[in-house]
């Protein structure tokens, strides 16, 4: 070799395996197992048996799969008196996200809207009261709103939450559109007006088509929020009306009878699989929309 | 125009004053109404129904002199300490990894990120059995051999916390990351490749020139961390129930039970106004120095 030396031309080859890669991949795959482990735990314990559960390893695969905690956790396991299972919490949260969903957004597009195409005399001071509300621990706020509810006889019902939800969603959805608005150019606007149309006129037929995209992401974000909501839930509705996070919640943390690890970890599952669905389809937009979020700081 | 009589003011952009009255009734009523009768009634001896006879200071006394109440602010201080110092540099990390134009970059940010996406509750309940003495971590390890191994955060009233922040650091440090990475993505390349020429190492190119640079990041990071930090409750619900005994109790908690389990308002509406002022601590200079400065800087 040393004798006969060979003169190397060209770029040198990049080696994969350099120190470098080493620990930065290392690293990152130390990182990508902290993250997933727990996913992989719940799915792992949701298909074995008792038995197996309590002789076994946490992290080792099921030697035998079985689909039956699943099933017992979506139709009969048990909350205080009620045994249906998750269902019924699912079935509520549909019946409240829906509405939620619906309402929150359409107000708060709207209200982006007017901010930024119509501001009226003091717009600005009621958004930036908007804005700080946000940051107002609900606590604060909780027991008045039961007494507000209570005279509206909305207290325990489906309704009196979805309009919690429309109203502590209203911050932040109302800046992301008024963002979204205001990077819409002024011209396309006084164009319209010159043209006659009103109000309504342009939100419906201008406004409108244009925000899809960001329409998409609010419903990501409130569809996530709602869905995982705990507080207003347990607060404002009632035992069979429920969400499924308080009813998942309930049947875990019962008291009475054995633990079922693998019922409650496929009822843990269960509860969790709309928003993660949700995250991995929606990838990027998703991503957008937490970060909307965050820009409410 | 200017010769044309306006007409009256309060129907002047009528429309949007409609469309507008959900936002203007949720900030008069909501977020300013019910402010204020919470902050008033905190004052008064409000036991299972609210009523206006004042006591002054009196619940607010009673307040700190609870020990449940002292361990709920000392469990907010541990939790929030450790969890914005471990957010922070944990997200700064991950970003600053994953910026090094490396292979999966979107597989691992997903990987990252989808806790993100889980309730507090789902989180609390994972982590509960993962940490459970018997069968969870610790049992595996004792399995493997060292059988005096002891890891059981959520029995030990001395560490029970730091269990919590472990589930509270996988739910939303991908949060952080995303946002660090955003802020690194809008670092200008330039500045790489002048510090590259003076032969500044990387570290100290991201110790003294990237995080200056990425102020703005850091400040709503930290904003969003805090302000998360305040409301802790579903986590410590789901996961140790504030237990054991009343080792993991938070503020939010102790509202929580104050009003709806021991029925005893006043309490509730003194903790949450409490509560209230420790938002307020960090929102006001934050918004002094976001909003304020701006207008004085333009």
């Amino acid at each position: 070799m040393a004798n006969n030396p060979i003169i190397p031309n060209g770029p040198k080859p990049k080696s994969i395996f350099t120190t470098r890669n080493i620990l930065l991949y290392g690293t990152l795959l130390i990182v990508a197992i902290y993250y997933i482990l727990p996913l992989y735990v719940m799915i792992v314990t949701s298909l074995k048996g008792m038995p197996e559960i309590r002789l076994g390893n946490i992290f080792a695969p099921p030697l035998e799969v079985t689909f039956e905690p699943w099933v017992k956790a979506w139709s009969t396991a048990c909350t205080g008196l009620n045994c249906d299972g998750l269902s019924r919490g699912f079935w509520n949260s549909v019946q409240i996200l829906i509405p939620s969903v619906f309402l929150s957004i359409v107000i708060a597009s709207v209200n982006g809207y007017a901010l930024v195409n119509w501001k009226f005399k003091g717009s600005e001071i009621f958004f930036a009261v908007l804005l700080f509300g946000a940051f107002i621990p609900y606590q604060v706020m909780i027991y008045p709103i039961v007494i507000l509810l209570r005279e509206m006889g909305l207290m325990g019902s489906l309704w009196g939450l979805v309009l919690v939800h429309t109203v502590f969603g209203m911050p932040i959805l109302t800046l992301l559109f008024r963002n979204y608005f205001s990077s819409v150019p002024e011209e396309l606007f006084k164009a319209a007006r010159i043209d006659g149309a009103g109000f309504w006129g342009i939100y419906f037929h201008i406004m409108l088509p244009m925000a899809i995209p960001i329409f998409v992401v609010a419903m990501i974000l409130q569809v996530t929020g709602i869905w995982n909501d705990f507080l207003f839930g347990v607060i404002y509705t009632k035992p069979d009306i429920y969400p499924m996070t308080v009813q998942l919640n309930n049947i875990v943390n019962s008291v009475q009878g054995v633990k079922e690890y693998n019922v409650n970890m496929a009822a843990t599952l269960l509860t969790g699989l709309v928003p993660l669905i949700l995250y991995f389809v929606s990838g990027k937009l998703f991503v957008r929309g937490i970060a909307a979020g965050a820009v409410k700081g | 125009m200017a010769q044309s009589v306006r007409p009256n003011t309060l129907f002047r952009n009528l429309n949007a004053k409609i469309a507008a009255m959900p936002m203007i009734i949720t900030v008069l009523v909501i977020f300013v109404g019910c402010t204020i009768w919470t902050v008033v009634h905190s004052f008064t001896k409000s036991r299972m129904l609210p009523k206006l006879e004042f006591v002054g200071f009196d619940q607010y006394e009673r307040l700190w002199g609870t020990s449940r109440w002292l361990i709920s602010i000392e469990n907010l201080f541990i939790y929030g300490a450790c969890s914005l110092v471990l957010s922070l540099v944990i997200g700064f990390i991950l970003a600053a990894l994953l910026d090094q134009k490396i292979r999966f970059e979107n597989t691992l940010r997903s990987i990252i990120l989808f806790p993100f996406a889980l309730s507090f509750v789902v989180t609390g309940l994972i982590w509960q059995w993962i940490l459970n003495p018997d069968l969870g971590i610790q049992s595996v390890v004792r399995d493997l051999g060292w059988t005096s191994f002891a890891f059981d955060p959520l029995y030990n009233p001395d560490i029970v916390i730091y269990g919590v922040l472990i589930a509270g650091i996988w739910q939303g440090s991908g949060l952080i990351m995303v946002l660090m990475l955003a802020g690194l993505r809008g670092i200008d390349e330039d500045i790489w490749n002048a510090s590259r020429i003076d032969g500044i190492p990387k570290w100290k190119t991201y110790l003294f020139i990237v995080i200056p640079m990425m102020k703005p990041v850091f400040v709503t990071a930290i904003v969003l961390i805090t302000s998360g930090i305040v409301k802790v409750y579903d986590l410590i619900i789901a996961q140790t129930g504030g237990g054991p005994g009343i080792a993991s109790e938070v503020p939010a908690k102790y509202v929580m039970d104050s009003m709806f389990l021991k029925q005893n308002l006043g309490q509730g509406f003194a903790a949450s106004t409490m509560m209230l002022l420790c938002v307020l601590i960090i929102i006001i200079p934050y918004a002094y120095l976001e909003f304020g400065g701006r207008r004085n800087g333009k």
